[in-house]
C-alpha cells in the first residue's frame, strides 16, 4: 500500500496558547476561544491585538491568547477597552465576557460603550447561568430556570426576566455589527467563526463596534452531559434567544454608523444640520 | 521663568495634568469639580488628547486603567462621592500595579452630602479607597501654586512606582483663583516596557492583571509592593513648617485648614503664644519624620481639619502620649474661621501651661 502525503486538516491556532485551561469537558468556552484565535491568526493581527477579558470562566483567557491581555474588573472590560482603543486606535481591541459580566454588573458599561460605537469588538458568551461561581441565576437564566439562587425556577414574578442583549443594543445608535450564534453542531460553529471574523474585520476596517453574542452551554452547572446541554439549549434557549443578524449596518445598505444613525434621526434639526462650532 | 497667570484650582489641576503628558481624561460630571472636567473637554481636543465623558465614575476610572495598562499617561478626577464609586477600579489599579492620578476635590459626607468643601475623605484616601492590601500617595496641596506643581509630580511619581496617586483637593480650593506659574508641557513620558501596546511579534505576551489564585505566588507580589511602599515612605514625605522651630503649640492642618490654621498662628504670635503651623503635604506617606523633629520642643498639638477628626489619628500616633493632641474641625462643609482655631489654640496653650 503506497504511503499517502499527509494532508493537514487542523491545527491549534498559534494565538491560542500551548496551555491547559481552566474550562469543564464540555463547556463551549473553548469551541469560541478556538474561533477568536484562528480570526486573529487569519487575519493575522496577533502582534496588535489586545484583549480584555472579564470576572467569570473566562477570567483567566490572559493565559489562554498570545496576544497582550488585560484582566479587567467584574463588567469593566467595555471601559478597559474603551481606554485601551481610545490610546492605541491602531491595535484591535476586543473583550471576551460572559452574561453575567456584560448583562448584569456590567450592564451600563455595554450599553455606553455600544453606544458610543466604541471601534472594539465583544465576544458575548450567553450561557444562561453564573459558572465560575457556582450556578447562580444570571440575567439571561430563562423564566422557570432552576439555578442555585432560582431553586424553585426564575420566578419572573419576583426575579423579572431575561435580558435579551442584542435586541437591546439593537435600539442603539451605535453599533455597526450585532449578530447572534451558537456552536452546539459544526454548522453553527462555521457560522459562529464567520461572525466573529465579521466582527474584528469591522474594527480593522473602522465600520465600528461589533457584539457576537455566542448563545452557549454550561453542562456542569446545568448539571447534563454536554450532548444533553445542547439539546436543553435548543429546546429552551434558541426560542427565547433566536439566532440572527441584528444590525449590519453595511448589509443594510448605509455607508457607516454614521449614515444610518442620521437616517433614524428624522428631521431633528441640529443632527441634520450640525451644532455651533 | 514662566508668567503667572491667575487661573481657578479646578482649571489648574487640568493643565498641569495636560502639562504632565496627559493626554487622555475619563470623567464624569459632579460638583465642585466640574471645571476641570469642562477644561478638559475644552483643552484636550485642541492639543491631540482625548476627553471622553463616561457613562459612570466606574466607567471612568475603568478607562483609566485601560489606558494606564496601553502606555498612556491617563488621569480621572471626581468629588467624593463619585470617588467612592472608582474605588473598585483603583484597588485593581494598584493590584496590576498601574500607574494613574484621581483627583478628588472633597466635598461634605457622608452620602450625597453637601457641595461644600470639606476634608472628610482623609481616611478613605490615606487607608482604605478600596478593598484590599494596598496604599496610594496623597497629595493635599494647599494653593492653587501646589496644585499645579503635585500634578505634575503625582504623574512622575505614578510612573515611578507603578501606583495610583491621588491629588486630595476640596471645594475650597477648586474653586479659588490664585495667580499660578505653570512649567512648560513635557515632550515625552517614561517608557513602559509592561504595557499592552500588541506585542508586535517582537517579544512575550504582556498582560495586565491582578488575579492570583496562587496564595503563595499572590502573597509574594503583595510583599514586592510594599517593598516599594517602603521605599515611598522612605524617600516622599513632604511638608511645611511655618514658625515651628520654637513653638509650644504646634497646629497641624492640610490643604484648605492649613490656610485658616496660618492666620490663627500668627495671630497667636502676636499675643505672645508661641504658636507653629506643622502642614503635610503627603497625607500617605505620612510626614511622621518631620513632625517627629516637633515633639522634642512641643507642649500640646491642635489638629484643625474640616472633619470630624480623621487625621488627628496619624498625629497621635507620631506624638503618642508625649503631649496632648486636641482636635478642632467643622463638618459638612463649614470651613472654621481663624477665630475659631485662635480660641482653640489659646485654650491649649493654657492647658499644657499649667
Amino acid at each position: 500500500m503506497a504511503e499517502k502525503e499527509e494532508k493537514l486538516v487542523f491545527e491549534r491556532p498559534k494565538s491560542l496558547l500551548p496551555v491547559v485551561t481552566n474550562f469543564c469537558p464540555g463547556c463551549t468556552h473553548g469551541i469560541v476561544h478556538r474561533l477568536v484565535a484562528e480570526t486573529i491568526d487569519e487575519l493575522g493581527i496577533e502582534g496588535k491585538t489586545v484583549g480584555v477579558t472579564p470576572v467569570g470562566c473566562s477570567v483567566m483567557g490572559y493565559n489562554f491568547f498570545g496576544c497582550d491581555m488585560i484582566e479587567a474588573a467584574h463588567g469593566r472590560a467595555p471601559a478597559v477597552a474603551t481606554g485601551v482603543k481610545r490610546v492605541r486606535p491602531d491595535n484591535v481591541v476586543y473583550a471576551y465576557q460572559g452574561d453575567g459580566d456584560l448583562a448584569s454588573i456590567g450592564t451600563a458599561e455595554t450599553v455606553h460603550t455600544a453606544t458610543r460605537g466604541e471601534n472594539i469588538t465583544i465576544i458575548f458568551i450567553n450561557n444562561a447561568i453564573y459558572g465560575m461561581t457556582g450556578g447562580q441565576m444570571a440575567p439571561t437564566s430563562l423564566p422557570n430556570q432552576v439555578t442555585q439562587t432560582s431553586p424553585y425556577g426564575r420566578d419572573t414574578s419576583s426575579a423579572g426576566y431575561p435580558v435579551r442583549i442584542c435586541e437591546l443594543l439593537s435600539t442603539l445608535d451605535g453599533p455597526a455589527y450585532l449578530e447572534r450564534v451558537c456552536v452546539d453542531t459544526p454548522a453553527h460553529v462555521r457560522k459562529a467563526k464567520k461572525a466573529i471574523k465579521k466582527g474584528f474585520q469591522y474594527q480593522i476596517d473602522g465600520v465600528g463596534y461589533s457584539l457576537i453574542e455566542v448563545v452557549s452551554t454550561c453542562p456542569t452547572n446545568w448539571g447534563m452531559t454536554p450532548q444533553d446541554s445542547f439539546e436543553w439549549m435548543r429546546e429552551n434557549m434558541l426560542p427565547y434567544y433566536p439566532l440572527g443578524v441584528y444590525r449590519d449596518v453595511l448589509a443594510e445598505g448605509y455607508e457607516s454608523v454614521a449614515d444610518a444613525a442620521l437616517k433614524r434621526a428624522g428631521d431633528s434639526k441640529i443632527v441634520v444640520e450640525g451644532g455651533a462650532q | 521663568m514662566a508668567e503667572k497667570v491667575l487661573m481657578k484650582g479646578n482649571e489648574v489641576l487640568a493643565e498641569s495634568a495636560m502639562r504632565a503628558g496627559c493626554k487622555f481624561f475619563f470623567g464624569y460630571p459632579i460638583t465642585p469639580q466640574t471645571e476641570l472636567s469642562a477644561y478638559m473637554a475644552k483643552r484636550m481636543p485642541k492639543c491631540g488628547g482625548t476627553f471622553l465623558q463616561a457613562e459612570s465614575e466606574i466607567a471612568a476610572i475603568n478607562m483609566v486603567y485601560g489606558a494606564s495598562a496601553a502606555g498612556a499617561r491617563a488621569m480621572t478626577s471626581s468629588s467624593s462621592p463619585g470617588i467612592s464609586l472608582k474605588s473598585e477600579g483603583v484597588s485593581y489599579i494598584a493590584g496590576a500595579d498601574l500607574p494613574a492620578v484621581i483627583i478628588n476635590v472633597m466635598r461634605g459626607g457622608p452620602g450625597l452630602g453637601s457641595i461644600q468643601p470639606s476634608q472628610s475623605d482623609y481616611w478613605q484616601a490615606t487607608r482604605a479607597l478600596g478593598h484590599g492590601d494596598f496604599q496610594m500617595v496623597v497629595y493635599a496641596p494647599s494653593t492653587v501654586q501646589e496644585m499645579a506643581d503635585y500634578t505634575y509630580k503625582a504623574f512622575d511619581v505614578a510612573d515611578e512606582y507603578r501606583t495610583p496617586v491621588m491629588i486630595l483637593a476640596d471645594g475650597m480650593l477648586g474653586q479659588m483663583m490664585e495667580p499660578v506659574e505653570l512649567r512648560d508641557p513635557i515632550e515625552e513620558i517614561p517608557e513602559r516596557p509592561w504595557a499592552t501596546t500588541g506585542h508586535n511579534n517582537e517579544r512575550e505576551h504582556n498582560i495586565v492583571n491582578s488575579l492570583y489564585l496562587d496564595a503563595d505566588l499572590l502573597d509574594q507580589m503583595n510583599h514586592e509592593r510594599y517593598k516599594r511602599y517602603e521605599k515611598i515612605i522612605a524617600t516622599e514625605q513632604a511638608s511645611e513648617e511655618f514658625l515651628c522651630d520654637d513653638a509650644d503649640i504646634i497646629v497641624v492642618a492640610f490643604g484648605a485648614a492649613a490656610r485658616i490654621a496660618r492666620n490663627s498662628v500668627r495671630a497667636a504670635r502676636e499675643q505672645g503664644i508661641k504658636a507653629g503651623l506643622f502642614r503635610p503635604i503627603t497625607l500617605w506617606p505620612y510626614p511622621t519624620e518631620a513632625l517627629e523633629k516637633t515633639v522634642a520642643h512641643a507642649k500640646g498639638y491642635l489638629s484643625v481639619e474640616m472633619n470630624m477628626g480623621q487625621m488627628v489619628e496619624d498625629v497621635r500616633l507620631v506624638v503618642g502620649n508625649r503631649a496632648p493632641v486636641d482636635f478642632y474641625g467643622r463638618a459638612g462643609g463649614v470651613i472654621p474661621t481663624p477665630a475659631e482655631v485662635l480660641d482653640k489654640i489659646v485654650a491649649l496653650n493654657e492647658k499644657v501651661g499649667e
